[in-house]
């Protein structure tokens, strides 16, 4: 359970700092280049799971916890791939309404209102 | 609770329930990580409801992300990622019986943590005179206007949420800290420490992904 270094700021938790930032860096700088199609978000979730991974790794300390906690954390992400997946087989095989209709169910006029 | 002070309290046996310490640890950690599942579930139909959004309106969310504040919201990923750092810092020290260095390390991560909402604050503020609050004070012209709604609505909603688990971070860690300070914990018990530190680490983890979703949507467009 215990750090190597009984002293101190534990290197493995420094260096991870500094790697969350570094990535925060790159994620930010790619955020303006260019690239086609979806690549850009693509790109931007990837580097947040490496980030997410390395919180989870080395702070949280996941990968060394009892199988029962890693199986509660994986139990997370499994139900969380199953709301996507299932919501996903009902919004992209229907056609989606304009914009213009969003403002509809409150019952609001919005254009009426001298916007 | 001023002998508390004085002397640290004695070692702590496991509750009735219990064999051993290790064991008493494990079962509040695990406990832990099961909230914090149900918790990727409840930010989980947020974000769906924003990845429906935001394929279904790329361009009104490509213009209402670039209304965002940037400058702010990357200071306020380091902040967080900052107090992420010191948690764990904090938890490494609990776990080697340092009492002073984890009270310290609690109450620069509780400090650095309303750096964050006082942040938020300001970028809440700035929306609100750029009319950018649905429902309250929402004002936008063009054609994207109701998908740049339905973005500040979702960003309010999700902001908004994960604030409310800051502030009740803030709190869990002012009480462990407090704790530490008076001697509550040795190399034997500091439980309190780390249950409080997963949960802190899972509100950074939300941030890591809320902050390429608000922030970096439409960078990279005119």
């Amino acid at each position: 359970m215990k750090s190597p270094s009984p002293k101190g700021l534990p290197r493995a938790l420094l260096l991870t700092w500094v790697a969350l930032l570094a990535l925060l860096a790159a994620t930010l700088a790619l955020a303006y280049v260019p690239m086609s199609g979806p690549l850009n978000v693509a790109v931007a979730l990837g580097i947040s799971a490496g980030k997410a991974l390395l919180v989870l790794a080395v702070f949280m300390k996941l990968f060394r916890a009892s199988a029962l906690t890693r199986a509660a954390a994986a139990a997370g992400l499994f139900w969380l791939g199953i709301l996507f997946a299932l919501a996903a087989t009902d919004y992209l095989t229907r056609t989606v309404e304009p914009a213009g209709e969003l403002s509809a169910p409150t019952g609001r006029n919005l254009p009426a209102e001298g916007r | 609770m001023s002998d508390a002070r004085r002397e640290p309290w004695p070692d702590p046996s496991p509750e009735p329930q219990y064999a051993t310490m290790a064991q008493q640890a494990e079962a509040a950690s695990f406990g832990m990580w099961v909230f914090l599942a149900t918790e990727v579930l409840f930010f989980g139909g947020m974000l769906l409801a924003y990845a429906w959004a935001r394929g279904s309106f790329p361009a009104g969310f490509a213009e209402a992300g670039r209304h965002t504040k940037i400058f702010i919201g990357s200071v306020n990923t380091v902040v967080l990622l900052t107090s992420s750092f010191t948690m764990a810092w904090a938890v490494n020290a609990a776990e080697h019986g340092r009492r002073r260095p984890t009270a310290w390390l609690l109450a620069a991560t509780a400090l650095l943590a309303l750096l964050f909402l006082a942040l938020k604050g300001v970028e809440y503020h700035q929306e609100w005179t750029e009319h950018l609050v649905p429902g309250l004070n929402f004002r936008e012209e063009g054609p994207n206007a109701h998908a740049v709604e339905l973005f500040y609505f979702l960003y309010f909603m999700l902001t908004g949420i994960h604030g409310i688990h800051v502030t009740i971070g803030i709190g869990l860690i002012a009480v462990t800290m407090v704790r530490a300070w008076r001697g509550a914990f040795s190399e034997r018990y500091y439980t309190p420490v780390e249950v409080t530190g997963l949960y802190w680490h899972f509100v950074d983890i939300v941030w890591i992904f809320l902050y390429p979703l608000i922030y970096l949507v439409g960078r990279s467009g005119p």
